[in-house]
């Protein structure tokens, strides 16, 4: 198996096209379009990520409002993780009430593609679609109190034109299933 | 037969990064209750055909005498991240520190019988 390479703060993010949990077709926004987006690797089992995800919710809720948008990804081989199918996935956005499409890449293109190595694995993009922050929400999925406070710190140093303080931190979670 | 202790079995995948706390969060129990840290079976699964062997529904996986220091429920056999809840309900990649103390108190306790 191919492993993906690293990619790099400061490179345009690569081009990312996939369907939503409803079949819709989702990219990236055009350039000038979004002040940021987020685009992070999650799945359905994982427990960082699902340690991660309510910070994720309330930090797309609270940044949404500002123009930021949030997509998030699912490249695990449904395959032998049935757990991690369309239909599961389906199922959590509507029981759980995502403020974000959740998208299938069911090839794993998208995850090579960004070298997404786990879940949650996060990229934070300006408004020029340049990767600003990559790796995790926080210091601790166990602790709710950190707030996806690196998330944020990065989030809001692109609003605000400048750099983030913290471009990169390990991201830390459950390997990607590939095929 | 003279009795050493319970049988304390370690499963690990690599794909999780929660094994080395986990392991020193067992170890560190079994030491505070006067029990050989270094007894611990420490086994590596690798492929799905180990998973299915040993019955691993995630990484860790830590079984005392044969129980699992937390109940699995209906989690499916497979390389993957073991989800435990803590005492609190917080999610977490390694279980709780208690049900791992209890686990390992209930062993002793009953190994005498």
């Amino acid at each position: 198996m191919a492993h993906p390479t690293a990619t790099k703060v400061g490179e345009p993010a690569p081009p990312l096209q996939l369907p939503d949990t409803a079949g819709e077709t989702r990219s990236l926004p055009m350039p000038g379009e979004a002040p940021a987006t987020v685009v992070f690797w999650t799945c359905n089992h994982c427990p960082y990520a699902l340690g991660w995800q309510d910070r994720l919710t309330h930090a797309a809720r609270d940044y949404g409002p500002r123009g930021v948008r949030f997509l998030a990804v699912n490249s695990n081989d449904a395959e032998r993780y049935p757990r991690d199918s369309l239909e599961a996935m389906r199922e959590r956005v509507e029981a759980e009430e995502w403020p974000f499409p959740y998208l299938h890449d069911e090839s794993q293109d998208a995850a090579m593609a960004w070298a997404a190595k786990v879940t949650p694995h996060l990229y934070v993009l300006d408004g020029d679609l340049r990767i600003r922050y990559e790796g995790a929400p926080d210091a601790d999925h166990t602790d709710p109190s950190h707030g996806a406070a690196w998330l944020r710190e990065a989030l809001d140093a692109v609003l605000a034109g400048a750099d983030p303080a913290r471009p990169a931190t390990e991201p830390v979670g459950c390997s990607i299933k590939w095929k | 037969m003279e009795r050493t202790g319970p049988k304390v079995e370690f499963l690990w995948w690599e794909g999780c990064p929660s094994s080395d706390d986990a392991l020193a969060l067992l170890r560190e129990e079994m030491t505070a209750l006067g029990l050989d840290p270094r007894s611990v079976e420490v086994r590596e699964l690798r492929t799905d055909g180990d998973a299915e062997r040993h019955g691993f529904v995630g990484s860790p996986t830590i079984r005392i005498d044969g129980v699992d220091v937390q109940a699995p429920g209906d989690e499916p056999v497979g390389l993957t991240c073991r989800v435990y809840r803590l005492r609190d309900g917080r999610i977490s990649a390694v279980p709780d520190r208690e049900d791992v103390r209890e686990t390992l108190i209930d062993a002793i306790e009953g190994g005498g019988d």
